[in-house]
């Protein structure tokens, strides 16, 4: 052995066992097909997007019209619409699922826990279609009233403006179904459970010692939960919350099943109509022609890309929060 | 005056080493579920002295240091029986707060458990923080300093009081959490195995922030180290679980008598290192 062999690093190798090398070629190869598919479905619609785009290049952002059969077609509106269905789900839905998190990992009995969890796992399990249905005949005849309330109330903001007069005694109730408050409101109680798996994951995750520390100096519980948990549970937090709004922004049938649409851009989301990009798809895919279908698949791209935008986001919080990283010595 | 109003009284004296608080334990069982972990355990642990709990692993002497400061109970399926006496007054009377109780009576934990997402500073003065003590930023600097003085930590990080209090070693950690249990002027300061995780060095600093804490506060440590528990203590208890029953004290009585001339074998046993 020569000095140089010495003092340059040596190359580390070993040799696995047939039975390692199948098992990490199996895993190497299903692990690998996930990736092709979601790369594939973003190549297929992305390919399918260009005769669209080429077409109508910037103004397919621009225009908020959807009339195929007058060569006009344009995402603006329906991308407001998907944005506003969304963060009205989110507005509703973070609170209800923070608070649930923090009520199922702090407070409640153990013995009542786990049935609370099964719950909340059961929500998620319920079809959205369970949402738009109830949204739809049960929640929409309550909720007009609630936003005639907040337009009565707040109507000089303009998101809670509505085109009529809601003080009138034979108040225009058409007026107020059918929006984008009612379809996130539905939206919501489709997100609320996954937001809230996530937070109580990593509120349960809180160490003890932390927890124990804080509550030795004299702490109550909330403070406890305030100096420990709830800093712990950051990443999970914020991770959670853009999961919750990644699936606001696809969330289809609950959506399809509560709006008219209506392709203009508009911020008052207690007015009837509106349209999401995902609602937009469904609704028209079945009487579609050729070149229309050829933009239903491009506001298909551009959904695809916003909500794997934020899904990665979401995944960055995820995996940064502390959890299982506790103070080790 | 109401047991409040004593804890109130006793809560409003800001001096350190102004107290003289013993505390005592009456008749104190322990149960996990079903199963008893300590039988009627008496204990009285004086003012301004370290008193030391030895014995084997599983005899119940955390668990008894826990019920000290009512941080057994947090524990799902945790009994108690018996009165906890601080200066008198029974800690598990119905009209006692146990956040008050808790403020009044320290612990030191055996990991080191500083608040990742606060520095050095905001580590000390956390206790104020979570007890809704008011203090402005001169006095809180004022804490700052003479905790962790006391901590015996003031001389390595006085000029990075800023910096997370993650970033320090395992051994200046756990002096953190000495000084942020001093910050809010406890009567009496519990150590769970406080030096298990540490490194003789930093054992060594740790001692000699106990020595120079005893004169202020009273002082109960757990220990698996018999030269420590000489060391730094002046009154000694040992408690023993034979098999099946649960456990309790078999001797207690000053440190030298413990071990220079235990009355009972099994303390001779255990001391002299036969078992355990």
């Amino acid at each position: 052995m020569t000095t140089a062999d010495l003092d340059s690093p040596r190359q580390l190798g070993q040799v696995y066992s047939p039975a390692d090398k199948a098992f990490r070629r199996t895993a190497a190869g299903i692990g690998g097909t996930v990736l092709v598919l979601t790369a594939s479905i973003g190549a297929f619609l992305g390919y399918q997007a260009i005769p669209t785009l080429h077409r109508y290049g910037l103004s397919f952002f621009t225009e908020s019209q959807w009339l195929p059969q007058q060569d006009v077609v344009g995402l603006s509106a329906v991308l407001v619409g998907t944005v506003e269905v969304a963060l009205v789900a989110l507005v509703v839905g973070f609170p209800l699922a923070l608070m649930t998190a923090l009520y199922i990992s702090e407070y409640a009995p153990a013995r009542l826990k786990g049935w609370f969890v099964a719950l909340i796992d059961l929500m998620a399990a319920v079809p959205s279609i369970i949402y738009g249905l109830w949204g739809f005949f049960f929640l929409q005849p309550q909720t007009i009233h609630v936003s005639r309330w907040l337009a009565q109330h707040l109507g000089w903001i303009p998101i809670f403006h509505v085109d009529t007069d809601p003080n009138s005694a034979s108040w225009a109730q058409t007026r107020f179904t059918a929006s984008a408050f009612i379809a996130g409101l539905a939206v919501s109680m489709t997100v609320i459970p996954l937001a809230c798996a996530v937070m109580r994951g990593v509120f349960a995750a809180a160490p003890l010692g932390e927890r124990e520390a804080a509550l030795a100096l004299g702490a109550t519980k909330w403070g406890m939960i305030r100096t420990v948990v709830i800093p712990f549970g950051q990443g999970g937090i914020i991770g959670g919350t853009m999961l919750a709004l990644g699936r606001a922004l696809g969330e289809t049938v609950a959506v399809l099943l509560i709006i008219s649409p209506a392709f203009d851009i508009k911020l008052n989301i207690l007015q009837v109509g509106t349209e999401t990009t995902s609602a937009l798809i469904a609704g028209l895919f079945g009487e579609a022609s050729k070149a229309q279908l050829s933009a239903l698949l491009t506001a298909g791209f551009v959904l695809f890309v916003l909500t794997l935008a934020v899904n990665t986001v979401a995944a960055v919080f995820v995996n940064r929060s502390r959890s299982g990283a506790a103070t080790e010595i | 005056m109401s047991t409040i109003d004593l804890l109130e009284d006793s809560l409003a004296h800001s001096a350190p080493g102004s107290s003289a608080v013993g505390i005592d334990a009456v008749d104190v069982s322990a149960w996990f579920g079903s199963n008893k972990v300590l039988e009627r355990v008496n204990l009285s642990m004086p003012p301004r002295t370290v008193t030391a709990l030895i014995g084997p692993s599983g005899c119940g002497k955390s668990t008894f240091l826990r019920i000290l400061n009512r941080m057994h109970e947090s524990i799902p399926s945790a009994k108690m029986a018996g009165e906890v006496r601080l200066n008198g007054e029974d800690i598990y009377a119905p009209t006692v707060r146990i956040t008050h109780m808790r403020k009044r009576i320290g612990m030191v934990f055996q990991k080191p458990n500083p608040f990742p997402a606060m520095s050095i500073a905001e580590n000390v003065t956390a206790g104020l923080k979570l007890t809704g003590t008011k203090a402005s930023r001169a006095e809180k600097a004022e804490i700052v300093e003479r905790c962790l003085q006391r901590g015996g930590l003031w001389n390595e990080v006085k000029d990075r009081l800023d910096q997370p209090g993650q970033a320090l070693s395992g051994g200046q950690q756990q002096r953190l959490c000495i000084a942020r249990s001093l910050a809010v002027n406890p009567d009496v300061l519990l150590m769970d195995e406080p030096c298990s995780a540490l490194d003789p060095t930093s054992t060594r600093r740790v001692e000699e922030t106990i020595a120079e804490l005893a004169p202020d506060v009273t002082i109960v440590i757990v220990t698996h180290n018999m030269q420590q528990a000489a060391r730094v203590s002046q009154q000694c208890a040992f408690f023993l679980a034979e098999q099946g029953t649960p456990g309790g004290i078999v001797e207690s009585g000053t440190t030298k008598q413990v071990f220079d001339n235990p009355h009972d074998p099994r303390t001779s046993d255990y001391v002299s290192g036969r078992f355990g």
